[in-house]
């Protein structure tokens, strides 16, 4: 594995069950990169993360993260190496019991012996960071939905990790959250000296950020680049998905039966 | 014909291998409780909460319950009592009949209802939502920091509210038989000083509702983590708790009654 890539999938194929997700997967993430994965929903981007996260292992290949191989690494081993990553769930995931302020501290106490003044400190650091400072004391249910999302990134970030995972991060989101959102993971990213890896559908404000774009369809990488190249991507599979067409490759219709035999007429006219 | 017995037969293969994976599955996942509970030994006030959510926040129902079970039995026991002239026996009828069964077994059916149906409704919620997902991303055990206190705090709690509701039981029951009634207070508490054994009556009694309390909360915690992350599920999950957890607690007491008190 290359020292400038600090994420590498190898080969990796993964199946729930007799079911393929994942097959032959190869994908590489350079360090201090913002990288999307894109794709139709259940094309497999999500389980990309799970595997990096260590949450599922793969049924062949490998999956390394900072030059381990993640899937081979013991429950003690596994845990030490999250420590220096942060993952954004798609809608927040925040302890709905704790305030804002102890969601964020919550890793903090959980990794540290640091003392109350100084979790304090560096909560209300990371709260200003997302805008947030000033709804420290709110419960989960008291924010939006944008506001969660920007809580669970101070809490991803509340240790400085290495590696920054958001799954689905815009989805749902009114059209200034969501370009808070994505500025906000180009500038922490950049700040925190971290790499990110977002998991998203949402063409527009991904291409904004990110500086490389691997695409997923039905379980094998079908395209990657820059978000530039990829505009102009001859790719039908990639041409339909940036320029959100309804004809192309995706049918429209969920496979089924002849539509005159369903409705019992016989044969089409 | 053969094709109606061949359905039938395959339907009752499921669900035994259905049974037998999950009598598996609840057994691999008390395991990991067990040994993740040493978490619950370093940070006391994890399992101090969870039996302030488990124990404290359902004193109120024990306290009620056992005061009228204790009433009641009060007047039952004294109606059949006074036929064989028996009456000043009414303390030691009250007693036993709590702290041997209607203690340990009614207050175990309420912990199930309240403090069961609340456990498994959390984890539930907390799985599907991802806040256990989120906790193993933050190299948070869920099961060290979540489950594991939840669990002894449950365990702890059961003999503590038996206790509690037998004690008003039998303050029900001196109220109906002595205050009300008149049976003679002396008589009531000296019979039940000389006829309720330490060790047959009140020790076994704790040592069932240990036992309810072990089963109660392990299926509560196992309904709860093991529900599909959808609102019915959390809904099927509260549900099976509670049936679950009357049935088991029913069986249970039925096989510790025969080897406590039977001599079997």
């Amino acid at each position: 594995m290359s020292a400038d890539n600090l994420v590498e999938l190898r080969d990796v194929e993964f199946r729930y069950d007799a079911r393929p997700v994942l097959t032959g997967v190869g994908m590489t993430i350079p360090r201090g990169k913002v990288v999307a994965i894109m794709g139709l929903s259940g094309s497999g981007k999500t389980t990309v993360l799970r595997l990096i996260g260590g949450q599922v292992k793969p049924n062949a290949g490998t999956v390394s993260v900072a030059g381990q191989p993640i899937h081979e690494l013991s429950h003690g081993e596994l845990y030490k190496l999250r420590r220096r990553m942060g993952m954004l769930f798609q809608f927040g995931a925040l302890f709905t019991d704790y305030s804002v302020f102890e969601n964020v501290a919550f890793p903090l106490r959980e990794h540290t012996r640091l003392p109350e003044v100084m979790i304090r400190d560096l909560v209300l650091m990371k709260l200003n960071a997302v805008g947030l400072r000033g709804a420290a004391q709110l419960k989960p249910a008291e924010l939006s939905g944008g506001m969660a999302r920007r809580v669970a990134l101070a809490r991803a970030i509340a240790l400085d990790p290495m590696l920054i995972m958001y799954d689905e991060p815009f989805t749902g989101l009114d059209p200034i959250s969501t370009g808070v959102i994505a500025n906000l993971i180009r500038k922490l990213n950049d700040a925190l000296g971290a790499t990110s890896i977002i998991v998203t559908h949402d063409v527009n404000e991904s291409f904004k950020i990110v500086d490389h774009v691997y695409f997923v369809s039905a379980g094998v990488i079908v395209a990657e680049g820059t978000p530039q190249s990829l505009r102009g991507s001859t790719v039908p599979f990639v041409h339909q998905f940036v320029h959100g067409e309804t004809d192309g490759p995706v049918p429209f219709h969920y496979p089924a039966d002849d539509y005159s035999k369903d409705l019992g007429l016989g044969r089409t006219p | 014909m053969i094709g109606t017995v061949d359905r039938g037969l395959r339907q009752i293969g499921h669900k035994v291998v259905d049974g037998v994976w999950k009598l598996g599955a609840i057994a691999r996942f008390a395991w990991y409780i067990l040994s993740r509970s040493g978490e619950c030994a370093r940070r006391v006030q994890l399992t101090l909460n969870e039996i302030y959510f488990s124990g404290t926040l359902s004193l109120i129902i024990i306290i009620v319950s056992g005061l009228f079970v204790g009433l009641v039995l009060g007047l039952q026991g004294y109606e059949t009592l006074k036929r064989y002239g028996s009456a000043e026996a009414l303390g030691t009828l009250v007693a036993l009949a709590l702290v041997r069964e209607l203690g340990p077994v009614v207050s175990a059916l309420l912990f199930a209802s309240r403090a069961g149906s609340a456990i498994t409704a959390k984890i539930g919620i907390m799985k599907s939502t991802e806040q256990l997902s989120a906790m193993e991303m933050m190299a948070v055990d869920p099961f060290a920091r979540v489950l594991s206190p939840i669990f002894w705090g449950g365990v702890i709690s059961m003999p503590l509210l038996a206790a509690i509701f037998s004690a008003m039981g039998i303050f029900g029951g001196y109220l109906i038989g002595v205050v009300i009634i008149g049976v003679d207070s002396g008589a009531f508490w000296s019979q039940m000083q000389a006829n309720v054994d330490l060790r047959d009556d009140i020790w076994n009694g704790v040592i069932k509702s240990f036992v309810f309390g072990v089963a109660v909360t392990l299926i509560a915690l196992f309904e709860g983590y093991d529900t599909p992350p959808t609102a019915e599920g959390v809904s099927y999950a509260v549900t099976r708790t509670v049936v679950t957890s009357a049935l088991v607690i029913l069986a249970l007491d039925f096989v510790l009654t025969s080897f406590m008190f039977t001599g079997v």
